[in-house]
């Protein structure tokens, strides 16, 4: 199952990777693939923007504004004026 | 609008408040889980010493079923195989019955006899993903560090924080793992690690983070596998069982506003002019059953990729159905500006529900679900508006005494 094409926030550099492979690990989508001494993102539209992968990035290599993709989170950010929040 | 997705809508939990899904704050270092009183308890834990005055039922649960000596105090050991009364504890959740108040205490268990070189184990303290844990653990010697998350299962707390680096940090100490095992190393629950900086928590406690598998089923494989786990193991799915089971919290979210959208019929029923029976109620009961149940259920294989164009399409083809059945061909006299609001409306409800099902998903992103939104809500706030306004001048039309067209 595909989400919505070209909407992810995800960021790699590969300048500041190291090749450890922890967000080949924690990916849930399987996002990255190993590439020689480093990663690449072979599958951009299969983020969900979890933020795992930056979150456990040692050197700061991976960003991507995480959130839930959640409508009822969206609406609740909407009314409350806040971020998407769910409770 | 509630969705099965992280919370819950009959929230009584100390934060949370009445909203329906997931995340209280999406900042990555909240430290929402750590009240004040809940410290003190710590410090004198940290000692190794369960104090008099702090009361510890992590013995007094039902499925404790002996203690195991450590350096550190006896740790409760915890059954492996469920009873009927957790399956039932399990199947009132799905039914968001008492759902956001079924957690374990958290603090350390164990399985089997472990000693000091067994495995960590590390996981949330709603009492659902507990009992899936336990119960692929069975012939195993480990333990099991239960975080405290507010009864939140793994994936959602992470993303709310709860089930994060300071929180692991802080258990590590307080069940003084130190003095349990000898080696340095913990499992994390793969998808724990959208909460936890592995890096962090070595740097403050000497404990490195292993991620393991998504699911709890995996682990036993991935412990015997030499901690290895297969990209199938690592990988999210969202399976028709997994879909089903999260429908009941859709359906059960749309009693309140089905109950205010009766009420408001048969108010308009009294003055005389709104003539609605259960024929209408079927219209929109069948409308709710395909955004909520249908759609969800059949997800991979409805045309498109939004969730409320899925849901639109679904309850387009229902109301199609279902104005066939008992529309104007059937009976003339409904006319076809009813007709017109049952198009607009019906479809307007799946696809809200739908849409709302994003919640519940494992692959959703928050970048995508605001692009359809802002397509789909006011698409379906314009169409829902236009078919009330077209059931009123139908209303009228026919009190008057006026001809349908």
């Amino acid at each position: 199952m595909k989400y919505l094409k070209d909407v992810a926030t995800l960021e790699y550099d590969a300048t500041r990777c190291t090749g450890c492979g922890m967000c080949l690990a924690v990916c849930p989508h399987r996002v990255f693939v190993r590439d020689g001494d480093k990663v690449r993102i072979n599958d951009k539209d299969a983020c969900m923007e979890c933020g795992a992968c930056a979150r456990n990035c040692p050197t700061e290599a991976i960003s991507v504004q995480q959130g839930v993709g959640c409508a009822a989170a969206v609406i609740i950010g909407f009314f409350t004026g806040g971020e998407p929040s769910c409770g | 609008m509630a969705s099965s997705c992280c919370g819950g809508s009959n929230s009584t939990t100390r934060k949370s408040a009445k909203s329906s899904c997931c995340s209280q704050t999406l900042r990555p270092n909240s430290t929402e889980s750590c009240s004040g009183d809940e410290g003190t308890a710590v410090a004198s834990l940290e000692t190794g010493v369960v104090a008099d005055n702090i009361p510890d039922t992590r013995f007094d649960a039902p499925w404790v079923i002996g203690k195991i000596a450590t350096p550190a105090g006896p740790v409760p050991q915890v059954a492996t195989k469920l009873r009927f009364a957790d399956t039932i504890g399990s199947w009132k959740c799905r039914w968001s019955i008492g759902r956001m108040d079924y957690k374990v205490e958290p603090g350390l268990y164990a399985v089997g006899t472990p000693d000091d070189n067994a495995p960590v184990l590390v996981t949330a303290n709603y009492k659902m993903t507990f009992d899936r844990l336990r119960e692929q653990l069975g012939g195993l010697n480990l333990w099991i560090v239960v975080l405290d998350t507010d009864g939140v299962n793994v994936w959602c707390a992470a993303g709310k924080g709860t089930f994060g680096t300071e929180e692991l940090v802080h258990r590590i100490g307080a069940v003084a793992l130190d003095r349990i095992v000898k080696h340095r190393q913990i499992i994390l629950p793969q998808l724990g690690a959208v909460g936890i900086a592995a890096h962090e928590v070595r740097k403050q406690t000497g404990f490195r983070v292993i991620y393991g598998t998504v699911r709890a089923k995996d682990i036993k494989e991935f412990l015997t596998n030499g901690m290895k786990a297969t990209e199938e193991m690592r990988t999210v799915r969202f399976t028709f069982r997994d879909r089903i089971v999260l429908t009941p919290m859709e359906l059960v979210g749309t009693f309140i506003p089905l109950l205010i959208f009766l009420g408001v019929l048969f108010l308009w029923n009294t003055t005389g002019i709104g003539q609605y029976g259960p024929m209408d109620l079927l219209g929109v009961v069948g409308a709710i059953l395909a955004g909520a149940v249908i759609t969800p259920a059949l997800l991979p294989w409805v045309p498109g990729r939004a969730f409320a164009f899925k849901g639109g399409l679904i309850g387009l083809i229902w109301a199609i159905g279902f104005l066939l059945i008992t529309g104007v061909p059937v009976d003339p006299t409904l006319g076809w500006i009813k007709t017109a609001a049952y198009l607009l409306l019906l479809p307007s409800i799946s696809g809200f529900l739908t849409m709302n099902f994003t919640g519940a998903s494992t692959y959703t992103s928050l970048s995508g679900v605001d692009k359809e939104m802002k397509f789909a809500v006011p698409t379906m706030l314009f169409a829902s508006a236009g078919a009330i306004v077209l059931l009123i001048i139908s209303d009228l039309v026919r009190f008057i005494g006026g001809t349908l067209i």
